[in-house]
């Protein structure tokens, strides 16, 4: 993989985490503090603090079963977490919903792709437009002048979005019918589509071949790029995570093992023995 | 591939369809080409195909599982006929009290759906149909304790929960008239319905329908059926869009019911009871879920089928699973879906 990009200088936080330079004089977009959730007796993410800057790339990584899912789980509060706070451009989101959470800047994308697939894929970015536009469901159904309006804006920026990933052409497809790789890059464009300040990819890369991950890590940047948002992604692909995160949170059974620059993880003993470990248990 | 003319292709062939029926029919009614039992269908085919799509509205954009869909139906059509009744003496053109029918039975049934709709949304599939089912049944019984007469003074309501009382209770005036009488139903109404009415309705259902589907609260309602999780994440109020979706089936369905009510002089509350909650959801299964125009195809066929088939006498039934069996077989089939398509350019395909 050729693909490598100028990352920022990092700097450390108080939180322990790392965060770019260049955000360091901004509030940070989102900031975990102890943050945790038991499953039953199972304490699935414990003690969590992390810090994200307002146009970093951030990865988070760990063996299967480490968490990482529940952290993008607790953030977009499909799951409430049983201790910690979770603070959003110095917000507290306590008590919020996950359609409130996401109206207040953070979009996400699913493990499991979770697409709308009985609808087209500007459909589904429609959707994810949804807020962006304001007419009234009676203003739709007779097909008053703010219909026609928003709609043939809510179009235009729908293909604009989809053509991020060069997919204006399968507008017209069904969600369900496209290939897996499109399948995960429409989830992309679709959480975009929300406005977000922070965009939360979870395995943005599985089931891709590499010429496709490689093209993915470039599009990742360029959407940092264009959009100035942060980007915290989960990710298996090691080559994706280093060539192109800045601060990387390493999790371990629920827990915070390290955190750093990419070099410093990839030098960490402790990260070692995690993901080695883990090759002995197999 | 181009899904989106399509679409737009389907809706207008559906409005098309509808009124080349309804221009047809007409004429076989002017040229007196029906016999009495076949104009006596026109207004009930109009009735089932808009309670057909309403709740196609609530089972297949919505993709909740609603098995009292009748409820709403007896709502708007005893809410219809006191409507009309009352306004007998005050409004002499029997046109505009059988809109001002619609319109009050939609009402009602909206309002009914709302308040129905604040416990029975919190529920998934299984137990949303379940509750549903109760509704319909309670609406029933509540429906047959009713006595309403009208007189100089107005509307007289009575809830006749015991079995003691009967219309006399209502004491009307001098000139008064009872409207309805507990378990005997509606009676002596004046039957205003008229086909016109009823194409009309449809007309209306289906301009609200399709076009709530190809806008923001329609896909916002889509995007619930087909990912609830994944809309949640996009920011949509799952609770306002279902609610949405349930009222709207609910006032379309009470716009219906009294259609259907004001067609005849005297009608009980036991005919809006479970079996005609299946048969509807029967018509929009058999039409395809999210299927408008299936609708409104499986409702005209299946209702007229068992009258089509009287000369069958015996075989009747056994005609009418034989055409269901075949149906469901043919809505199912792959091959048979692909012939369909091909020789329905604009329909179907872009629903499934
Ligand atoms: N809803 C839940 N109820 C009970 N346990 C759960 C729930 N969700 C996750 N867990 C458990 O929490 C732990 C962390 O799961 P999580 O999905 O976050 O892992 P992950 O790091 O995303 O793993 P992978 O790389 O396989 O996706 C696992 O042991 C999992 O079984
Ligand atoms: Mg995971």
């Amino acid at each position: 993989m050729s693909f490598t990009f100028e990352r920022g200088k990092l700097a450390a936080v108080p939180s322990g985490s790392v965060i770019p330079e260049r955000d360091l004089d901004k509030t940070p977009i989102l900031e975990t503090r102890h943050l945790g959730i038991d499953f039953g007796g199972l304490h699935a993410v414990q003690d969590f603090n992390l810090t994200i800057g307002r146009t970093e790339i951030a990865g988070l990584i760990g063996p299967n079963g480490a968490g990482k899912t529940t952290v993008f789980n607790l953030l977009t509060k499909v799951y409430q977490p049983t201790r910690g706070t979770i603070l959003l451009d110095g917000m507290d989101t306590a008590g919020k919903t996950t359609e409130q959470i996401n109206r207040m800047g953070i979009a996400r994308t699913f493990q499991n792709i979770r697409l709308f697939n009985n609808l087209s894929v500007e459909d589904n970015v429609k959707i994810g437009l949804h807020n962006q536009k304001s007419y009234s469901m009676l203003a739709g159904i007779l097909r008053l002048p703010s219909y026609w309006k928003q709609e043939k804006a809510a179009h235009e920026r729908a293909l604009a979005l989809l053509s991020i990933f060069e997919m204006q052409d399968m507008a017209d497809v069904r969600a369900g019918s496209l290939p897996y790789g499109a399948q995960r890059r429409l989830e992309i464009v679709r959480a975009l589509a929300t406005s977000p300040s922070v965009l939360l990819l979870d395995e943005p890369a599985a089931g891709m071949n590499p010429s496709e991950t490689a093209e993915l890590m470039e599009t990742i940047v360029t959407i940092r790029d264009i959009f100035q948002i942060a980007i915290v992604l989960i990710e298996h692909d090691m080559s994706l995570v280093m060539n192109i995160c800045e601060g990387i949170c390493v999790l371990n059974f629920g827990q915070v093992i390290a955190k750093g620059s990419p070099e410093e993880i990839q030098a960490n003993p402790a990260v070692i023995e995690a993901y080695l470990g883990r090759k002995k248990e197999e | 591939m181009k899904m989106k003319k399509k679409i737009a292709w389907s809706d207008y062939m559906t409005y098309i369809g509808v009124t080349i029926a309804f221009v047809i029919v007409s004429f076989l009614k002017k040229g007196g080409a029906l016999n009495r039992s076949q104009l006596g269908l026109l207004v009930p085919i109009c009735a089932y195909i808009t309670m057909a799509i309403s709740l196609n509205l609530t089972v297949g954009i919505l993709g909740e599982l609603s098995l009292g869909h009748a409820g709403f139906m007896s709502i708007g059509a005893f809410s219809g006929i006191i409507a009309a009744m009352s306004l007998v003496n005050v409004i002499p053109y029997d046109g505009v009290r059988m809109a001002i029918a619609m319109v009050v039975g939609a009402v009602m049934a909206g309002i009914f759906g709302f308040f129905i709709g604040i416990p029975v949304l919190r529920l998934r599939g299984d137990y949303l149909a379940i509750v549903t089912l109760a509704f319909g049944e309670i609406i029933k019984e509540i429906l047959t304790c009713l006595i309403v007469g009208v007189d100089a003074e107005g509307l007289h309501i009575l809830i006749n929960i015991d079995g003691s009382k009967t219309a006399s209770d209502l004491n009307l005036l001098e000139g008064g008239k009872a409207i309805i009488k507990g378990a005997q139903g509606a009676v002596g109404t004046k039957t205003i319905a008229s086909f016109t009415a009823g194409y009309i309705l449809i007309m209306i259902s289906l301009i609200i329908i399709l076009n709530l589907i190809r806008s923001r609260s329609g896909r916002a309602i889509m995007a619930i059926r087909d990912n609830r999780i994944a809309a949640e994440s996009v920011g949509i109020e799952i609770t306002k869009y279902k609610m949405m979706a349930f009222v709207t089936s609910a006032a379309i369905a009470g716009a219906a019911g009294a259609l259907y009510g004001l067609n005849y002089s005297s009608l009980a509350a036991a005919k809006f009871d479970f079996n005609t909650s299946i048969l509807v959801l029967v018509f929009v299964v058999l039409g395809g879920l999210g299927n408008i125009w299936g609708s409104i195809v499986a409702a005209t066929v299946l209702y007229i089928l068992p009258e089509a088939l009287r000369s069958f006498a015996d075989y009747r039934m056994l005609m009418y699973a034989i055409v269901l069996i075949v149906v469901m077989l043919a809505t199912n089939s792959s091959k048979a879906k692909d012939l369909l398509d091909k020789l329905k350019p604009a329909g179907k395909e872009e629903e499934q």
